[in-house]
C-alpha cells in the first residue's frame, strides 16, 4: 500500500463519474429513478470524497506539485502526449469546486427532474460532463486538457439540447457547439504554435522553458510569437467562457434544464476559460499586450452583459447575462495580473451563481414552468426557503459584506485599480458592480415582492422538496462563508487565499509599492466605494420596482430607443446573422451545394458511371455472335504479337533467338 | 536434300490458306476442315524443325497434336450434327444466338 493511495491512483477521481455515466447510459433506461440516483449521485459523491482525500494527501506529502504519468497516449517523433494528471493548489480549488458543487447539483437534479422523461439520459450526460471537467482540471498537458475541453463542450451540447423535440432547444445546442468551435480553432492554433516553439505541450516543461532566460524579452515582444500564442489561447477561452465576441451562445444555452444551467453554464464549464488563462499565467505574464487584451475584453464583457441584463424579463436570461458579466470580472482580474483574485472570484461565483440558478429553478418549479418575471411577484411568503437562499445569493453577488462576493469582487477591483493605467478599468468595473446590484435586486423584487401578477386558479405555488432545498441551504452557507478565507486581508492581515495559491502564481501579485499602511487605507476605501455602489443599485431597484412600480414603465417609455436596443441585446445576434450566418448559408447553398456538390462531386461520380456505360455500349458491338469475326480478332491479335516480336526494338533479338 | 526453308514456307502457306478459309467460308464443315489444315501446317513445321535441329521434341509434339485433333474432330463433328439437326442449316452466319 503506497503512502498516498488516492494520489497515486488519481485517475480514479475522473473515472468514477464516467462509470456512473456508462452504467446509467447502458442500463438506466429500464431502471426506476431510485437506481439511477444511486449510480449518478453515488459516483459523483464518491468522487468528491476521494478528491477530499487526495487533497489531504497532497498537503500531507508537502509537495508543491504532484504529477504522475499514467500512460502514453500519443507518441510521434519527439512529441509525447500522455495521460498525465497533476495536482497543485490551483487544481485543488478547481477539483473541490467541480466535485463539490457538482455533487450538490446532482442531488438537486433528482428532485427537479423527477417528473421529466429521459431521466436516466439526463444523469448519464451530467456524469459524463463531470468526467470531462475533471480531466480538464487534472490534466498535466495541453493535449489532455483539450480532451476535457472538447468533452465538456460535447456534454454541454447534449444537455442544452436535452429537450431535443423543442426546436429552440436543439438550435441553442447547435449554436453553443458551433460558437465554441470558433474558439477551439484558436485554441488549437495556440497549441500548435507553442509546440513549434517549445517542442512540448507538457505544463511543467513548457513553463520551465518559457521562464528560462534563453527566451529573452525580445522574443516576447509586442507582437512576438508568444503574444500571438497567448491571444490564440485566449480566443479559445473566449469561446468557452462566453466573452465578447463569442458570448452569444450562453444566453441561448438557458434552453437546457435548470440544473444544467447551474452546473455547466454558471459554476464550472464556463469558468474553464479562466482556468486555462490562469494555468498559462507564465506565458501571459511575459506578454504585456496579451494581458491588456484579456483585461479590456473582460472588463468590456462585464459591463456590456450587465447592461443587457438590466431589461431582460426571463428569470434565467437575467442570470445568464449576469454569468457572462461575472466571467468578465474574472478575466479582468487575470488581465491585470491578479490571477489569485480571478480564481477566488471563480470559486465564490461557483457558489452563489449555482445557488441563484438552483433557486431560480425552484421558483420555476413552484410556478409550474413559468420563467417570465412579469408573471410572478409576491412569492416571498409562499416559498420561504427558496426566497431566503436566493436573497443570500443576491447579497453575495452584489458584494454586500461579509458575504463571499464582496471579498472576491473587492480583490478584483483592487487589482484593477493598482495596475498602471488601470483606473478606467476600475471605473467600468465599479459601474458594472452598480448595474449588477440593480438587475439582481430587480429580479428579487419582481419575483418575490410586489403585487401578485399570476392567476391563483391556474398556478398552484408550492415549495420544492427537500432534495432541492438541501443543496440550496448548503450553497447558501458557502455563499456566506466562502469569502472569509480572504477576510483578514481587508483588515491588514495575511490574504490566506492568495497565499494558498502563491506556489502556483508566485508571490503576492497586488503591488505593495504603496507601503503597508497606504495599501491598507486604499483597500478599505475601495471596499467602501464598492459597497456604496452595490447599495446604490439596490436603492434604485427598490425605488423603481417597489416604491413606484409605475415609474419603471415610464422610464422605459421615455428612453424608448435605448430600452429597445437593450431589450434586443444590442442586435448582436441579428448582426452575426447578417454578417456571418446568412453569407455562410448563401455560400453553402449556392456554391458548396449547387456547384461543388452537384456539379463537381456528383458530376465526377455520375460522369465515371456514364463513361463506363458509353464505353460498354461501344465495345458491346464487337461481341456479334458471329464466330468468324472472333476469328478475325484472333488473327489480328496473333499478327500484333508477331509484329511486336519481330519489329519491337530490343525485344527483337531475344525473341528471334528464342525461335532459333 | 530439301532445305528446311521450303518446308517452313510450305507450312506458312498452308496455315495462311487455313486462316483464309476459316474467315471467309460459311459452311461449318469447310471451316472445320480449315482448322485441320492449320493444325497439319503446324505439324509440318514441327517435323521440319525436328529434322533440322536433330531433336525429337517436335515429333513428340506432332503426336500430341494428332491425338488432340482426333478428339477435337469427334467432339466438333458431334456439335455440327446437333446444329444441323436443330437449325436445319450449316451456314455459320445463322448460328449467332450468343450475341448480345
Amino acid at each position: 500500500m503506497p503512502a498516498h493511495p488516492i494520489l497515486e491512483y488519481l485517475w480514479i477521481i475522473p473515472l468514477l463519474p464516467l462509470l456512473g455515466s456508462a452504467i446509467n447510459g447502458l442500463w438506466g433506461a429500464k431502471w426506476p429513478n431510485k437506481y439511477v440516483n444511486i449510480a449518478a449521485i453515488g459516483s459523483t459523491g464518491l468522487s468528491f470524497l476521494l478528491a477530499l482525500e487526495a487533497v489531504r494527501e497532497f498537503f500531507d506529502s508537502g509537495q508543491v506539485l504532484f504529477r504522475k504519468q499514467f500512460f502514453t497516449w500519443i507518441a510521434a517523433g519527439n512529441f509525447r502526449a500522455g495521460f498525465d494528471l497533476q495536482m497543485d493548489q490551483l487544481t485543488v480549488v478547481m477539483v473541490l469546486v467541480v466535485t463539490g458543487v457538482g455533487w450538490l447539483i446532482h442531488i438537486y437534479a433528482t428532485g427537479y427532474m423527477a417528473h421529466e422523461g429521459g431521466y436516466y439520459r439526463f444523469f448519464s450526460y451530467l456524469n459524463l460532463f463531470m468526467f470531462f471537467m475533471l480531466i480538464l482540471v487534472l490534466a498535466a498537458n495541453y493535449v489532455l486538457l483539450f480532451v476535457g475541453w472538447e468533452g465538456v463542450g460535447l456534454s454541454s451540447y447534449l444537455l442544452i439540447g436535452f429537450y431535443f423535440l423543442k426546436k429552440s432547444a436543439s438550435d441553442a445546442g447547435k449554436k453553443a457547439f458551433i460558437v465554441n468551435r470558433i474558439g477551439d480553432f484558436g485554441f488549437m492554433l495556440g497549441m500548435f504554435l507553442l509546440f513549434r516553439t517549445f517542442h512540448t505541450l507538457d505544463f511543467t516543461t513548457l513553463f520551465q522553458a518559457a521562464s528560462s532566460p534563453a527566451w529573452g524579452h525580445e522574443n516576447w515582444g509586442q507582437f512576438g510569437t508568444f503574444t500571438i500564442a497567448c491571444l490564440l489561447l485566449f480566443m479559445g477561452a473566449c469561446g468557452k467562457s462566453a466573452q465578447i465576441p463569442l458570448y452569444v451562445w450562453l444566453p441561448d444555452a438557458m434552453e437546457g434544464p435548470t440544473p444544467v444551467s447551474a452546473l455547466i453554464h454558471a459554476a464550472t464549464m464556463v469558468t474553464a476559460g479562466v482556468y486555462v488563462v490562469a494555468r498559462s499565467h507564465v506565458l501571459f505574464a511575459h506578454s504585456e499586450t496579451a494581458l491588456v487584451v484579456v483585461a479590456i475584453i473582460g472588463c468590456a464583457t462585464a459591463f456590456f452583459a450587465a447592461t443587457i441584463g438590466l431589461v431582460q424579463t426571463d428569470i434565467k436570461k437575467v442570470l445568464a447575462y449576469s454569468t457572462v458579466s461575472q466571467l468578465g470580472y474574472m478575466f479582468l482580474a487575470c488581465g491585470v495580473g491578479a490571477f489569485s483574485a480571478g480564481i477566488f472570484h471563480l470559486m465564490t461565483h461557483a457558489f452563489f451563481k449555482a445557488l441563484l440558478f438552483l433557486a431560480a429553478g425552484s421558483v420555476i418549479h413552484a410556478m409550474g414552468g413559468e420563467q417570465d418575471m412579469n408573471r410572478m411577484g409576491g412569492l416571498s411568503k409562499k416559498i420561504r426557503w427558496t426566497y431566503g437562499t436566493m436573497l443570500i445569493a443576491t447579497l453575495a453577488i452584489t458584494g454586500i459584506p461579509p458575504l463571499a462576493g464582496f471579498f472576491s469582487k473587492d480583490a478584483i477591483l483592487l487589482g484593477a485599480y493598482q495596475v498602471p493605467g488601470g483606473h478606467p478599468l476600475y471605473a467600468l468595473g465599479l459601474l458594472t458592480a452598480l448595474l449588477t446590484s440593480f438587475y439582481m435586486f430587480r429580479l428579487i423584487f419582481l419575483t418575490f415582492h410586489g403585487k401578485q401578477r399570476y392567476d391563483d386558479r391556474k398556478v398552484h405555488v408550492h415549495e420544492s422538496p427537500w432534495s432541492m432545498l438541501g443543496p440550496l441551504v448548503v450553497l447558501a452557507v458557502l455563499s456566506v462563508v466562502g469569502g472569509w478565507v480572504a477576510a483578514p486581508a481587508l483588515l491588514g492581515g495575511p490574504d490566506y487565499f492568495a497565499n494558498f495559491l502563491s506556489p502556483v502564481f508566485g508571490g503576492k501579485e497586488s503591488a505593495e509599492v504603496l507601503g503597508e499602511a497606504a495599501a491598507h487605507t486604499l483597500e478599505l476605501t475601495l471596499a467602501f466605494v464598492a459597497v456604496g455602489a452595490a447599495l446604490a443599485g439596490w436603492g434604485v431597484a427598490y425605488w423603481l420596482y417597489l416604491a413606484r412600480p409605475k415609474k419603471a414603465d415610464g422610464l422605459a417609455k421615455s428612453m424608448a430607443p435605448a430600452y429597445r436596443i437593450l431589450l434586443n441585446k444590442y442586435y448582436v445576434d441579428e448582426l452575426y446573422d447578417a454578417l456571418i450566418v446568412k453569407p455562410l448559408v448563401w455560400i453553402s447553398t449556392n456554391v458548396l451545394w449547387k456547384v461543388v456538390d452537384v456539379e463537381a462531386i456528383d458530376g465526377t461520380v455520375n460522369g465515371i458511371a456514364g463513361g463506363a456505360t458509353a464505353i460498354g455500349d461501344g465495345v458491346r458491338h464487337t461481341q456479334s455472335g458471329n464466330t468468324r469475326s472472333y476469328a478475325v480478332w484472333v488473327v489480328v491479335g496473333a499478327l500484333v504479337v508477331l509484329g511486336v516480336i519481330f519489329f519491337w526494338p530490343g525485344a527483337n533479338k531475344t525473341a528471334v533467338g528464342m525461335v532459333r | 536434300m530439301v532445305p528446311t526453308n521450303y518446308y517452313v514456307i510450305l507450312s506458312a502457306i498452308l496455315f495462311g490458306l487455313g486462316v483464309f478459309a476459316f474467315i471467309f467460308k460459311r459452311n461449318i464443315i469447310t471451316i472445320f476442315m480449315s482448322i485441320e489444315l492449320m493444325l497439319n501446317a503446324v505439324n509440318l513445321a514441327f517435323v521440319a524443325f525436328s529434322q533440322a535441329l536433330g531433336k525429337l521434341d517436335g515429333q513428340v509434339f506432332v503426336l500430341f497434336v494428332i491425338v488432340v485433333a482426333a478428339a477435337e474432330a469427334a467432339v466438333g463433328l458431334g456439335i455440327i450434327i446437333l446444329i444441323a439437326r436443330n437449325r436445319q442449316t450449316l451456314n455459320v452466319e445463322r448460328v449467332d444466338l450468343l450475341k448480345l
